[in-house]
């Protein structure tokens, strides 16, 4: 079991014959990624490494059974992407884009209410269940499967903790980028539910950065419905309020925006929190003892 | 991005919003020609620096004749004002906003944000203008009215209604709030800004309601549809480091410490600096070379990192994902030959292709430190640092 992809997934790429999509599709095939087709307007009918290839999403849905949707479009047609793909039905929608303007996302999100989609993204690195399915361009080598989930805004950050969990012997049941962005199309609240609910995952690790309320309040949402333990981490206790960090959403616009107010409130809220960047592994770990986890 | 006052004065204009009469100035011949022009008898004359704080800090004259205009803006043009938000160094004045002052009845404030929590844009009024919003938040956050905007339908009226009653523009004000209000919706959301502030919105002398200050920030991803607002960026308010940096796809931000920083993703970036200075450290900058970096970007972003007199070691962190290890150990050595590079320089590779980035650095017999993990990378470059001021002592 995993969370949002598995084994079942059943991918397409939208964006497909571009030269990124290309690399990332076939490196999703060989991590085991079942991609059954893609989407590029105007290349409908063609064939591209071996698989079909249609003009739009519903067609490729009707088509394949597609449930997932990896985004690869450039940012200024991105949001339109994404809309595409809640429109015809597809279950988990992710998005890499890194530069989609805010205000589409406004809009993206405005127009996903109701609907069923999940969109993970934008700009991310996407989600991998390790040995079964990756959606994204994270380097698939470094993550393997195990009982953790991870679920961060930052990508390389990502597996900077995986790495950390590799040297103790610890492999993730999923992993997701949430992506760097002011509006994420899922945020750790929804991610933490997911991995609430997975008979596979026994501890999350979640990696947040500076700017945006989403930290706090997942760590609220987990002291009120979570028994898992979850491991926290803040990025950006050295960065200057009101610039902003390389993330678009990563900028202090008030106090309750920084690293420290952040980790603060979630070690109010009784999450494990690593103050170290390089110590999230060894919290992990002394999570897992603490619950009688370790196995 | 950010842009000055008068700009967003002339924007918001532009969609009907009442601002005071008046114009921008490069000299101080210029300010007596636009007050001339723009007539009165009396003016203000305003420093023009993307930063804020500016009334506080005598950026923000009143002349009461054409000869004390040209006085004013010659002491402000060429000199350098510091507020709580331009640092010790303050900004460089090159133009002065120069309007007709105003009689000022009252003061409100006007805003519009990204509001993060609900991912929509919101509207925030308050019946206490012309201070700190923030400090109007903290003390009395009954005085702040927010208004949230569905994107499908926009800003409706009785939305505006409601928040003009609740910050008491009732009566004669009420349509003109209204008006005002969707006409800087309308703006906000066609030019895909980030942040609109009024502040304050006044009435003045004949109950007619004014935009006596804004100030306007836009979404740097939505600039490429945006050439208006791309046309009013002004490259000497930005840290030439920083736009020498982005014009070769590196995001750099200048910080006051003497570690130089060299990381791939924003996320492990900031991680970085905070190892550092978990280990006694001050970090120098904030860099991200983002993905897919080649050779030639790795060496820029050594040349812009020391750029910095001030940088005594630099950690460079790769996680590769998209980039690869060999890449990267290819535009170290690059830059250590060309650019001839004496601090100490720490690197950590891990991700794809590390095997090769590894045994590239160690063939080259050239002075590199590799360190194993984040932790061991941040007490070596710390380590460097004390040593090199033991040997300068």
């Amino acid at each position: 079991m995993s969370i949002l992809v598995s084994k079942q997934s059943r991918v397409i790429i939208q964006g497909f014959t571009g030269q990124h999509a290309t690399f990332h599709a076939e490196d999703a095939i060989k991590a085991g990624t079942n991609v059954v087709g893609g989407v590029t307007p105007g290349k409908g009918g063609t064939t591209h490494l071996g698989l079909p290839v249609f003009d739009t999403v519903a067609e490729a849905v009707r088509h394949t059974g597609a449930d997932v949707s990896g985004i690869f479009v450039p940012p200024a047609f991105a949001a339109d992407a994404v809309m595409e793909a809640t429109d015809a039905g597809i279950r988990v929608i992710v998005v890499i884009a890194d530069g989609v303007p805010v205000q589409d996302m406004v809009r993206e999100q405005r127009y996903k209410l109701g609907r069923e989609a999940i969109v993970i993204g934008p700009n991310t690195p996407g989600i991998i269940t390790p040995g079964e399915c990756k959606v994204g361009i994270m380097p698939s080598h470094i993550y393997k499967p195990g009982r953790i989930g991870v679920v961060s805004r930052s990508g390389t950050l990502n597996y900077e903790a995986v790495e950390q969990m590799a040297a103790l012997g610890l492999g993730q049941s999923t992993s997701v980028g949430i992506g760097g962005d002011p509006i994420n199309g899922t945020d750790f609240v929804a991610v933490l539910k997911e991995f609430a609910q997975d008979p596979d995952t026994d501890a999350i690790v979640m990696i947040g950065e500076i700017g945006g309320p989403q930290e706090v309040a997942a760590a609220r949402w987990a002291k009120e419905n979570m028994q898992k333990p979850v491991i926290g981490f803040v990025a950006g206790v050295s960065a200057p309020s009101g610039r902003r960090m390389g993330h678009a959403g990563a900028i202090i616009a008030g106090e309750s925006d920084t690293a420290n107010a952040k980790m603060n409130a979630m070690e109010e809220l009784g999450l494990y929190v690593a103050r170290n960047p390089a110590h999230i592994g060894q919290t992990v770990m002394r999570a897992l003892e603490e619950n009688g986890l370790k196995r | 991005m950010n842009i000055h006052e008068y700009q967003a004065k002339d924007l918001l204009k532009s969609y009907g919003v009442p601002v005071p009469v008046g114009g921008a100035a490069y000299s101080d011949a210029q300010a007596a020609a636009v007050a001339e022009e723009i007539g009165g008898d009396q003016w203000v004359v305003k420093a023009q620096i993307h930063a804020g704080g500016r009334g506080k800090a005598g950026g923000v004259r009143v002349a009461s004749s054409i000869d004390e205009v040209r006085e004013v803006a010659d002491v402000l043009l060429g000199s350098r004002l510091v507020t709580h938000q331009t640092g010790p160094g303050g900004s460089l004045i090159q133009r002065v906003l120069i309007e007709q002052a105003s009689q000022i009845k009252k003061e409100y404030y006007l805003g519009l944000v990204i509001d993060r929590a609900c991912q929509r844009i919101t509207l925030i009024a308050s019946s206490e203008g012309g201070v700190d919003i923030e400090e109007v938040a903290k003390n009395t956050p009954e005085k702040i009215i927010r208004e949230t905007v569905d994107p499908a339908l926009g800003l409706l009226d009785f939305q505006c209604r409601k928040v003009t009653c609740a910050v008491g523009l009732t009566g004669k004000l009420m349509p003109q709030a209204v008006r005002l209000m969707k006409r800087v919706y309308r703006c906000f959301r066609d030019k895909d800004a980030l942040q609109a502030e009024i502040n304050p919105l006044a009435i003045v002398g004949d109950d007619k309601l004014l935009a006596v200050d804004a100030k306007m920030s836009f979404d740097d991803n939505a600039l490429y549809r945006q050439n208006l607002i791309n046309e009013m960026r002004d490259l000497s308010e930005e840290d030439p480091k920083e736009v020498d940096a982005s014009g070769h796809g590196l995001n750099y931000i200048a910080l006051d410490g003497n570690i130089g920083c060299i990381v791939n993703g924003a996320g492990l970036a900031m991680a970085t600096m905070d190892a550092i200075t978990l280990h006694g450290g001050r970090p120098a900058n904030f860099l991200d070379v983002g993905g897919g970096a080649s050779p030639e970007k790795v060496t820029n972003a050594c040349r812009i990192v020391l750029q910095d007199g001030n940088v005594k070691a630099i950690l460079v962190n790769i996680f590769a994902g998209i980039n690869r290890c060999d890449w990267i150990a290819r535009g170290l050595i690059q830059a250590m030959r060309s650019l001839n590079i004496k601090v100490p320089l720490i690197v950590r590779l891990a991700g794809t292709n590390v095997e090769e980035g590894r045994e590239i650095l160690h063939t080259a017999e050239l002075s590199f430190v590799t360190a194993e993990n984040l932790d061991d990378a941040a007490a070596k470059v710390v380590a460097a640092v004390s040593a090199a001021r033991g040997k300068a002592a």
